[in-house]
């Protein structure tokens, strides 16, 4: 049950969108997002979800895998159009007692569902074809201006590293100490709120304790090998940019840039 | 009577995705009760998957698992009796523990069965002295403890369950060899004092050798063989060939025999290779005569 949470839910590949310089994917996607916000027609929004599916279908993610990344937003999609159905004031093509449907309503909520799902599948496209670890390589490299104004950037990135390389194996634990609490005839799918409550002190005192251990341990490792935080340090995988990530970056500028002659002309 | 029965037991993982893979491939088995049996095979051979159908932690993807001929994923049993019926110890069990004392934390089990306080009572003062724990230890915080008396600690909270069969996966991995020979020689006491069954996942052939009445030897998913523990031993070669190390002494002797020494081969402790040795220099001593 939990193994089925994908955190960092990396697959890993060769495409052109998976070689790309994760610092571009990063930016793109910041791009694309803009795009999607600014948009304020369906033709607008069009444009976007064409730059969407042109890196998605390079990326030869499947489809299948895609949608599986839209099932959590599911209710969110559905909250969002149910409010927007039914409580826009315009002109009313249903009614049934307080409830009444409006062109308006139909008209906004398929454009917010388009621009929530391009929303997440452009977010997913970037961790399905980056790994966590060179994820936050790019991000520590793109924030590293800010060392200037004494963020400690390295040491934010490293927490983050080790953060996502431990959720596995905290999953992993959690799994564990589950069965083994259950296996004494603890009794966690029954019972009042408080009760089922009560029934997670059990795992949750072993699993912070083994956190705590693990903790240790790792700081302890990383001591011995003199490991003393970003000063000096030299990197075992270098980012390099190439043309092909200049053209991406271009390419999103365009569209961008047609996405607000589009609202400029529409407006 | 068997207490454990499985048939044509299979368990896959992950179905329908590329990291499908069978873990145990059916298996048929009847385990007597009242045995102890040692249970050998490689990391992956699917053993603790096995053991974790037994008391219900796993659903099988097809087959049939019967406690005391009860069908347990039938439609009227509660897979928590089953559970206080075969008790679990995991492979470091020392890292489930969490309560303020070592009398609550071996209370856990017990008083998950709803059993009398004076009952659960009697139970952990005997299971702390079964497993060599001091009086004193009983209200320390079990943090304080060292890795081997936690170990016991933990050992002690499913044995206070006092389940029909004790299933213990591991229950020496990372200890010293005489810790080990400790924790093995108290399970056999808590064996024969309750006469109930005790399964022993176990990686050492030395330690099956010594404690166990049978071995079930898993290889890649499937059942090997399930025999008593002299006749498994005869089978050195091929347990050798599927990658498991037989206990030293066998080793010597089946290289004796492979030398041209008219000896006996399933040897596998100390105590009998010494036997079969005397045994062996008096019959020569006899024909040189």
């Amino acid at each position: 049950m939990l193994k089925d949470i994908t955190i960092g839910q990396y697959f890993p590949g060769n495409s052109v969108v998976h070689r790309l310089d994760p610092r571009f994917k990063i930016i793109i996607t910041g791009v694309l997002i803009a795009m999607l916000f600014s948009a304020d027609s369906f033709i607008g929004l069009g444009v976007g979800v064409i730059f969407l599916l042109i890196s998605f279908l390079l990326s030869q993610i499947p489809f299948k895998l895609m949608l599986k990344s839209l099932k959590p937003i599911v209710p969110i999609i559905l909250f969002t159009s149910v409010l927007n159905i039914f409580f826009l004031e315009g002109v009313t093509i249903f009614k049934l007692g307080f409830l009444k449907i409006t062109v308006e309503g139909l008209r906004t909520s398929a454009f917010m569902i388009i621009r929530i799902i391009a929303l997440i599948m452009g977010s997913s496209l970037l961790t399905y074809t980056t790994s966590p670890i060179t994820l936050t390589d790019a991000i520590e490299r793109l924030l590293s201006p800010l060392k200037k104004i004494k963020l400690p950037v390295h040491e934010l990135a490293m927490m983050m590293t080790i953060a996502l390389r431990f959720i596995p194996t905290l999953i992993e634990e959690t799994d564990k100490i589950m069965s083994a609490q259950k296996a004494r005839g603890a009794d966690m799918e029954s019972g009042s709120l408080l009760q089922r409550a009560k029934a997670l002190t059990p795992i949750l005192i072993p699993l912070f304790v083994s956190a705590f251990r693990r903790a240790e341990e790792l700081a302890l490792a990383m001591e011995c090998r003199c490991y003393q935080g970003g000063d000096g340090r030299t990197r075992l995988r270098q980012l390099h940019s190439s043309g092909a990530d200049y053209f991406a970056l271009g390419l999103s500028i365009v569209f961008f840039d047609l996405v607000l002659l589009l609202n400029c002309l529409m407006g | 009577m068997s207490v454990i029965k499985t048939e044509d037991l299979t368990y896959t993982y992950s179905i329908g995705t590329p990291f499908e893979k069978t873990a145990v491939d059916n298996v048929s088995l009847e385990i007597e009760e009242g045995a102890l049996v040692g249970i050998i095979g490689h990391t992956g051979s699917g053993k603790s998957t096995l053991i974790q159908h037994f008391n219900g932690l796993v659903k099988p993807t097809s087959g049939k698992i019967y406690i005391d001929g009860e069908d347990i994923w039938g439609k009227d049993v509660k897979i928590r009796d089953v559970r206080f019926k075969v008790g679990l110890v995991f492979q470091y069990p020392e890292y489930q523990i969490f309560e303020e004392t070592v009398y609550k934390d071996i209370a856990f089990g017990p008083k998950n069965m709803g059993l009398p306080e004076e009952e659960i009572d009697r139970r952990i003062k005997e299971t702390a002295e079964l497993v060599g724990l001091h009086k004193d230890n009983l209200y320390k915080s079990p943090f304080e403890l060292s890795g081997g008396q936690k170990r016991r600690v933990a050992i002690a909270g499913v044995m206070a369950m006092e389940p029909k069969v004790l299933i213990l996966d591991e229950p020496t991995a990372g200890l010293d060899p005489k810790g080990r020979d400790k924790i093995l020689g108290q399970i056999k006491e808590y064996h024969q004092q309750k006469k109930s069954t005790v399964l022993l996942v176990s990686h050492s052939m030395e330690d099956v050798a010594k404690f166990a009445d049978k071995i079930l030897v898993m290889n890649k998913a499937k059942v090997f063989c399930y025999e008593d523990t002299p006749d498994v031993f005869k089978r050195a070669e091929e347990l050798t060939q599927i990658g498991l190390a037989v206990p030293q002494v066998t080793r010597v002797f089946n290289r004796l025999r492979q030398s041209g020494i008219d000896i006996r081969t399933d040897v596998y402790t100390t105590e009998f290779a010494r036997k079969t040795i005397l045994e062996y220099l008096a019959k020569r001593g006899e024909s040189n005569a």
